[in-house]
């Protein structure tokens, strides 16, 4: 059974469109970064796909990078978050919470 | 990339050659970096400011020679770029003029984070390594010849920027601004990606000039997926480079950042997003610049006025400058918009005098920001100059030469900029955008009005017809007891910005009240845990209070004033003035940068 390349690309378009969707609504900061990995991960999918349809292997090459970039940034990210609300306890991890600068 | 795996199915790897001087500065920044964190660990104690700072300017110093030497081979060549590394990289005259302009950019900052680190006795080399870091990813961007390698030199730009937005152990704004710049830098990074892999799928390359062939050969029928992609990487940009409909983060972030971050910051990541938005969209797809200009017209234009309008009710002065960071991107934008030689040469040559105006500005705010970097209120600039005269007429200039006064590279940025308009038939935006910089000329000199006043006459109305919530509560602020000048004082940093601040002008007991739940923003010492800072915030929150109650705004010995900090504002100022009085040379290698990057 075959399926036709343009069915991964429409999923992948959904996953980015649940993702960037879920950054902008969820307020909790680690689902967040989910909604970001998602997105990333969307993107890697169109690029393999591309990559199958266009016979070219350059494209699956570039996942890799994307990868690298992406655990780099949820390393950065979940240190940041670590930081912050270790140094406030007893608060919850959601964005609402940051609410010091405003204007 | 492709010719090492065709390379593999012929039975023999064909590696790509790299040339490796001509990523020698990416390299010395980078190598910098490793060698004061290899240093740093392998020390018993932390490494003292001044061998961090050293080994930074160093690096910054021989980046910036190696640049300078690469610009002249590039012009002794006549302008033919030179592609290394598979395609990845290339090394033309504006990847040099990137490389100068970050080079400097690195040394200056590393003298103002210098003083930081001094003032506020945060030990350890972090940094400077995370700076030099960040210098080589926009450096990386500038030299780009990929999509997936403006993509890496980005993040490597911009993962290294949220760490050092989190710098300040002592203020609680400066991890709320790091979280909030890493959620949306992830957001656009992720759009950026997605928009890769649909130009990819278009075209079937990510390389920038097998992009540009592409279009020369091939007329598409369908081109919406690369539109679309094309759409997402300009997304993408506009986050980094905090144009309107994307720059929702930038005024916090430049507010709870640590102030020499700021400045680095605002240099940098203008610098590499706009090198590498200039190169893909002016070179790879100048041929649908029929299809992008509309879109970046409209973003110019709303940049331009929001970045202005906003920027004048802002009491804050880092949120000020943010704002207009926001305007002068909008400035950059009319030169990607000509999308000609002349808009490529005008845009580079704004981004080199930016780089300069802002990382002095931020300087100056630095120091005057006291212990504790927080005081940061308008109103401490009142009567600045009659305490410190040099540092309120160096931010004096600087202020003028981001309002485009004549004598300054202000003036010519935005004199080249609008002209290049013009030359393109965007007449209709370079009025918008001579408006916005009239209205932008109001924020700058209320600035300059207000250290110009003496403190005696704190109870003046503010000098220009705008009344800003900062500005009242300054007024206000005299009258009132010492116990509630206190409060207010406590209340005044945390919530700088108008909708907070506005209250205060009630009077004493609001204040007070706002000011007990106003404490716990501030971090209690014992819930840290690590100990780190402790002492020394306890502290600089106290005798930053009491000074201000003392004699309010500056006080003398409040301000701590390093040699580093000195010499980068003298050198920034030094740079606005003497090349606006004598444009000629860099004019010259704007110009040459651009037919370098453009040659027909």
């Amino acid at each position: 059974m075959s399926l036709s390349g343009n069915w991964y690309l429409a999923l992948s378009a959904v996953l980015f469109a649940i993702g960037a969707f879920g950054l902008l609504v969820r307020r909790n900061v680690l689902v967040m970064f989910m909604c970001v990995e998602l997105m990333l991960n969307a993107a890697n999918l169109t690029l393999v796909t591309f990559a199958r349809m266009l016979n070219d292997i350059g494209g699956q090459a570039l996942v890799f990078f994307v990868l690298v970039v992406a655990a780099a940034e949820v390393v950065v990210g979940l240190g940041i978050v670590v930081a912050i609300f270790r140094r406030r306890s007893g608060e919850g991890t959601t964005a609402d919470d940051l609410h010091i600068m405003k204007g | 990339m492709r010719v090492l795996v065709l390379g593999a199915a012929a039975g023999h790897l064909a590696l790509p050659r790299i040339d490796y001087y001509s990523v020698l500065p990416e390299l010395v920044l980078l190598g910098g970096a490793l060698v004061m964190l290899a240093v740093s660990s392998l020390m018993r104690r932390d490494l003292r400011s001044s061998v961090t700072t050293g080994l930074a300017i160093s690096a910054g110093l021989a980046s910036l020679s190696l640049s300078l030497l690469q610009w002249f081979q590039v012009s002794g060549r006549g302008g033919n770029p030179h592609v290394t590394i598979a395609g990845a990289v290339v090394q033309d005259g504006f990847s040099a003029l990137v490389s100068v302009l970050v080079s400097c950019a690195v040394v200056l900052s590393a003298l103002v984070m210098d003083g930081w680190t001094r003032r506020e006795e945060v030990m350890g080399p972090e940094l400077q390594i995370l700076m030099l870091v960040s210098a080589s990813g926009a450096m990386i961007m500038g030299s780009a010849n990929d999509l997936v390698v403006v993509f890496l030199g980005l993040e490597i730009m911009s993962i290294a920027l949220y760490v050092l937005a989190a710098l300040n152990p002592c203020r609680e704004e400066s991890g709320e601004a790091s979280l909030k710049y890493f959620v949306l830098g992830a957001f656009s990074s992720a759009v950026f990606a997605y928009g890769i892999a649909l130009v990819y799928g278009a075209t079937g390359t990510t390389n920038l000039p097998q992009i540009a062939d592409y279009l020369a050969r091939n007329v598409l029928l369908h081109d919406g997926l690369l539109l679309a992609g094309l759409a997402f990487l300009l997304v993408g940009f506009g986050f980094k480079v905090a144009a309107v409909p994307f720059h929702l983060w930038t005024p916090d972030v430049y507010q709870g950042a640590p102030s020499p971050v700021t400045g680095f910051m605002a240099a940098i990541a203008k610098a590499g997003g706009f090198a590498a938005l200039l190169r893909v969209f002016v070179s790879s797809f100048g041929l649908l610049r029929s299809d992008w200009q509309p879109a970046v017209w409209v973003m110019a234009a709303i940049t331009l006025v929001l970045g202005a309008v906003l920027a004048l009710v802002q009491s804050d002065i880092k949120r000020m400058l943010a704002y207009s960071s926001i305007s002068h991107a909008g400035f950059v934008l009319l030169g990607l918009q000509a999308a000609t030689a002349r808009g490529v040469e005008s845009s580079l040559y704004y981004l080199f005098v930016y780089t300069f105006m802002v990382i002095g500005s931020f300087a100056v705010v630095t120091v005057i920001g006291g212990r504790g970097d927080r005081s940061h209120d308008l109103a401490r600039y009142r009567g600045l100059a009659a305490t410190h005269p040099l540092l309120a007429g160096s931010l004096a200039v600087l202020l003028m030469a981001q309002a485009g006064i004549p004598f300054t590279t202000g003036f010519l940025a935005k004199l080249e900029v609008i002209s290049a308009s013009v030359g393109a038939g965007s007449t209709a935006l370079a009025v918008v955008a001579m408006v916005s910089a009239a209205i932008a000329t109001f924020f700058y000199l209320r600035v300059i009005l207000f250290m110009y006043t003496p403190t005696g006459s704190v109870l003046l109305p503010a000098p220009v017809g705008v009344s800003t919530p900062g500005s009242v509560s300054g007024d206000e602020g005299a009258p009132l007891p010492v116990g509630a000048g206190t409060a207010r004082e406590e209340l005044a940093d945390p919530f700088a910005g108008g909708v907070f601040a506005g209250d205060l002008s009630a009077g004493a007991s609001p204040a007070s009240a706002q000011g007990v739940g106003g404490c716990d923003v501030q971090p209690a010492p014992d819930t840290r845990g690590d100990g780190f800072g402790d002492e020394s915030d306890a502290l600089g929150g106290e005798r930053e209070v009491a000074d201000n109650a003392e004699s309010y705004p500056a006080d003398d010995d409040d301000l701590f004033l390093t040699g580093g900090i000195a010499s980068a504002i003298a050198l920034c100022v030094a740079v606005t003035v003497l090349f606006g009085v004598w444009p000629a040379p860099v004019l010259d290698f704007a110009h040459r940068a651009a037919l370098l990057f453009l040659p027909h």
